[in-house]
């Protein structure tokens, strides 16, 4: 006879539990980020309202240094990645559909490398369909091909994340969501309030105990960057199908106005966050997502680096095949934005405007 | 210890805070200061990595603190919870210097909370470290670091050698292995005694045994022991500690902060034989908290047992583990290890005793029993609503009283006079201000004020 002396292991779900029980009983972290007040509104903790607390964490890991529970106590804390753990399971969970989410959690850096490799060929095949007439990249692909093939692209991930959120808002029991509360929940978004330490000092990301304002400034180079790209694309279609005017634009136009900035802020800001996720320790985060998550941005790196090289080969024979490979991964982040780490910025908002809804925290302290 | 200098200007026993500002302050001035902190890395900071928050005086509003909390307020507040066991001198020493404490903290790296939603608005009185003490001592670890003082753990000081009315050297064993420290001046920070069991058994008796340590494992006051045995003068009662009533699964060191249960004053707390044994409504916060492991010490087994219906399981902070829950009382005790029907005999005679009347659990509402030998003299409410809910207290040690007698400069000093090149900060020398009793972050207040005028006169005496 044989005695099975294994401990059961605990889901990650029944872990952040257990450890924020703990968390909860002693409250000293109060003031670093919004999970700490949402923790304090009550005792026993349902999956939905451990959700929500890891849709808010940031992984600054200021509280994990901070806390004197850590390793080698007994009590064994990690809070910072306990909630990776539940926030990565839960948008794989609320994905659709959910074997493609799963496929990509355990296969993400091949199937985004493969995608790429594919759409990449794809459009270069595409390109032997390309019109008579048309100037700069519609001399390679039609406008209307680009318009067919993106659209439905772009809309369907995201009609499929709007029913992800729509699930996540039963799960967390958001209320009624009311302007004050988006404004609100953008209104930290965009000054990353939660990645400043409570101080204005930044984050534990990559530095152990001292504190740095890197990733924080990194990471809003990305946003930002992203946003004046996606804002460049969008003033661009405007002004070929209200204006008429069509692509390519000179410098001093819109688009490149926009463009321009953003794909030289979205490179920084992708070199950065790569670098500085090299540093930070992965024992603090999701470890089974760290090549997926690292792939993520150096595909949003990519996307902006072909862009702006586009740009500079204007007029040469380089710009085919870099058209197909930008366009490839501008497609594969679109696709995958319901599976991939992109996703992070949907929830974390819904969970913001959840947030900025529910009661003031209850009152403790000892 | 290759880069170590042959003989450093400071040496510092101890990693605490009280060490800390004493190190910090002394490379500040130019002095060459080595740390020697008994813990590993994780464990750093001693009993500071579980305290939260500074006591300060202020005569207005001044970060974080709200209104004003002067001298005389202050000295008030101590004088009530010591009884007068204080050297009065030194305390207001200390509460005068904590005023110019506070930013010297925050220029140091100590980041406190702009207010907190506690119940106890202690934001007048007290300053809140945004992350608790273990933020402050990473804080302090750094800024030392930065300032070049050297930093040796697992280094437990085992011989203080004492040449006369000076100090020639230390013998310690730094990871195991025994090492001589040079060093023209010393700081001795290295805390309490409260984690020696042994210790606390000959001054409390073997019930000791059955206390839980909250904080560090590392205090055993081994250089404290090595000092008095050499004549220093000492201070403080050696039989006394400090002791709160805990969770009693807590662990049996380093539980800290989340161990404390709040639940007593709406519970009715019976001893392992199912009988009451005190008032749980004899007061509010926080005076009922630092009596109750004093109580729970003198009952059989050192335990107690706290009842509680759901009536009021929602009235008191979060406990770190769940409460015994059952449908009916004798379900609670059975679960518990107590004779069901001893604690039904206990609760059926609370009951009826209990008469109706306005409860206010915030304040004392005067909701009292009537006729019973052990009365309850607030917040008493029949134990009638089920489920019924449970929690074990034990006797949780935070520090011990007994430590070295300094003067206004932090000196030790032996019956022939003050030894000239050691000073003393933090809860080695903190019985000569607090005798008695206990004063919410005043500890860190002791440790802060003669931690840095240690480190003051180390580097002056050096200079």
């Amino acid at each position: 006879m044989s005695l099975d002396l294994t401990l059961p292991t605990l889901s990650a779900m029944d872990e952040a539990r257990r450890q924020i029980e703990i968390c909860n009983a002693c409250r000293y972290c109060e003031g670093f980020c919004s999970v700490f007040p949402a923790m304090t509104r009550q005792k026993a903790f349902a999956d939905g309202d451990l959700t929500q607390l890891a849709n808010l964490c940031h992984n600054c890991r200021g509280c994990y240094y901070a806390c004197q529970y850590t390793e080698p106590h007994e009590f064994a804390l990690n809070i910072p990645a306990v909630l990776a753990e539940v926030r990565v399971d839960s948008w794989e969970r609320l994905a659709r559909p959910q074997a493609l989410a799963r496929l990509f959690q355990s296969h993400g850096v091949a199937m985004v490398g493969l995608l790429v490799v594919i759409l990449a060929w794809f459009f270069w095949a595409i390109t032997a369909l390309r019109p008579e007439t048309g100037a700069g990249f519609y001399a390679y692909l039609a406008h209307n091909t680009l318009v067919a093939v993106f659209v439905p692209a772009f809309v369907l991930p995201l009609a499929l994340i709007a029913l992800s959120l729509r699930d996540y808002w039963r799960e967390v029991g958001g209320g009624r969501v009311r302007l004050s509360h988006v404004l609100h929940a953008f209104g930290s978004a965009a000054r990353m309030k939660n990645l400043s330490g409570g101080h204005g000092e930044g984050c534990n990301f990559e530095k152990g105990d001292r504190f740095s304002d890197r990733r924080r400034v990194f990471h809003q180079l990305m946003m930002y960057g992203f946003l004046l790209c996606f804002a460049s694309t969008a003033s661009g279609t405007l002004m070929h199908y209200i204006l008429g005017w069509e692509a390519p634009y000179p410098l001093l136009s819109l688009p490149k106005l926009l463009g321009v900035p953003g794909g030289l802020m979205m490179v920084a800001g992708a070199a950065g966050l790569g670098w500085l996720k090299l540093k930070a320790d992965p024992a603090l985060g999701a470890a089974r997502v760290w090549g997926g998550e690292m792939a993520f941005v150096l595909l949003l790196g990519a996307v902006a680096l072909t862009g702006l090289g586009l740009y500079l080969v204007t007029g040469t024979g380089f710009v085919g095949p870099l058209l197909a490979i930008h366009l490839a991964a501008v497609m594969v982040l679109f696709l995958l934005m319901p599976f991939s780490k992109m996703v992070h910025g949907f929830f974390r908002l819904a969970a913001l405007v959840a947030e900025a809804g529910k009661p003031a925290p209850a009152s403790g302290g000892e | 210890m290759k880069d170590w200098p042959e003989i450093f200007d400071l040496a510092v026993v101890g990693g605490g805070n009280a060490a800390l500002c004493a190190a910090i302050t002394a490379a500040q001035q130019g002095a060459s200061v080595l740390i020697l902190e008994g813990a590993p890395v994780a464990y750093r900071g001693g009993n500071s990595r579980h305290t939260r928050n500074f006591r300060c005086m202020h005569k207005g509003p001044m970060f974080p603190l709200t209104d004003a909390y002067e001298e005389e307020e202050y000295i008030h507040d101590l004088m009530l919870v010591t009884k007068g066991k204080t050297d009065e001198a030194l305390a207001r020493l200390a509460i005068r210097s904590s005023e110019k404490c506070l930013p010297w903290m925050m220029a140091q790296g100590v980041r406190f909370q702009p207010s907190l939603s506690g119940t106890l608005s202690l934001s007048r009185t007290n300053a809140f470290f945004l992350g608790g003490g273990k933020a402050l001592v990473n804080a302090y670890y750094n800024t030392a670091t930065d300032l070049g003082v050297k930093i040796a753990y697992e280094a437990q000081v085992t011989h203080v050698h004492r040449d006369g009315d000076l100090i020639s050297h230390l013998e310690a064993e730094i990871a195991g292995r025994p090492v001589t420290v040079k060093a023209r001046s010393f700081v001795l920070a290295s805390g309490g005694f409260q984690a020696d069991l042994d210790w606390l058994a000959r001054a409390w008796g073997p019930a000791a045994r059955n206390f839980l340590i909250r904080g560090t494992p590392y205090n055993r006051g081994v250089v404290l022991r090595d000092l008095l045995d050499q004549g220093a003068e000492s201070v403080g009662d050696p039989t006394q500690c400090h002791a709160v009533a805990i969770d009693g699964r807590a662990p049996k060191y380093d539980g800290g902060i989340v161990t404390r249960l709040d639940c007593v004053p709406f519970s009715i707390v019976v001893n392992r034989d199912g009988d009451r044994f005190y008032d749980e409504g004899e007061d509010v916060w926080p005076k009922r908290y630092a009596i109750w492991g004093r109580l729970v010490a003198a009952q059989p087994d050192q335990v107690g047992y706290a009842l509680i219906d759901a009536k009021s399981i929602d009235l008191f902070m979060p406990s770190v583990f769940p409460a015994v829950k059952a449908d009916t009382i004798e379900g609670v005790a059975v679960a518990m290890g107590l004779d069901p029907a001893a604690v039904r005999r206990t609760v059926t005679t609370f009951n009826a005793a209990c008469r109706p009347g306005p409860f206010h659990p915030t304040e004392l509402d005067g909701l009292r029993t009537e006729g019973l030998e052990v009365p309850k003299t607030n917040w008493a409410r029949p134990l009638d609503t089920p489920p019924f809910y449970g929690y074990q207290l034990r006797p949780g040690v935070t520090f011990t009283y007994l430590g070295l007698k300094v003067d206004a400069r932090a000196q030790v000093h032996t019956a022939e006079g003050p030894i000239r090149n050691l000073w003393a900060a933090g809860e080695i020398m903190a019985g000569s201000i607090l005798g008695q009793g206990y004063l919410a972050g005043f500890g860190m207040t002791i440790g802060t004020v003669f931690g840095r005028i240690a480190g003051k006169e180390a580097a002056a005496h050096v200079a």
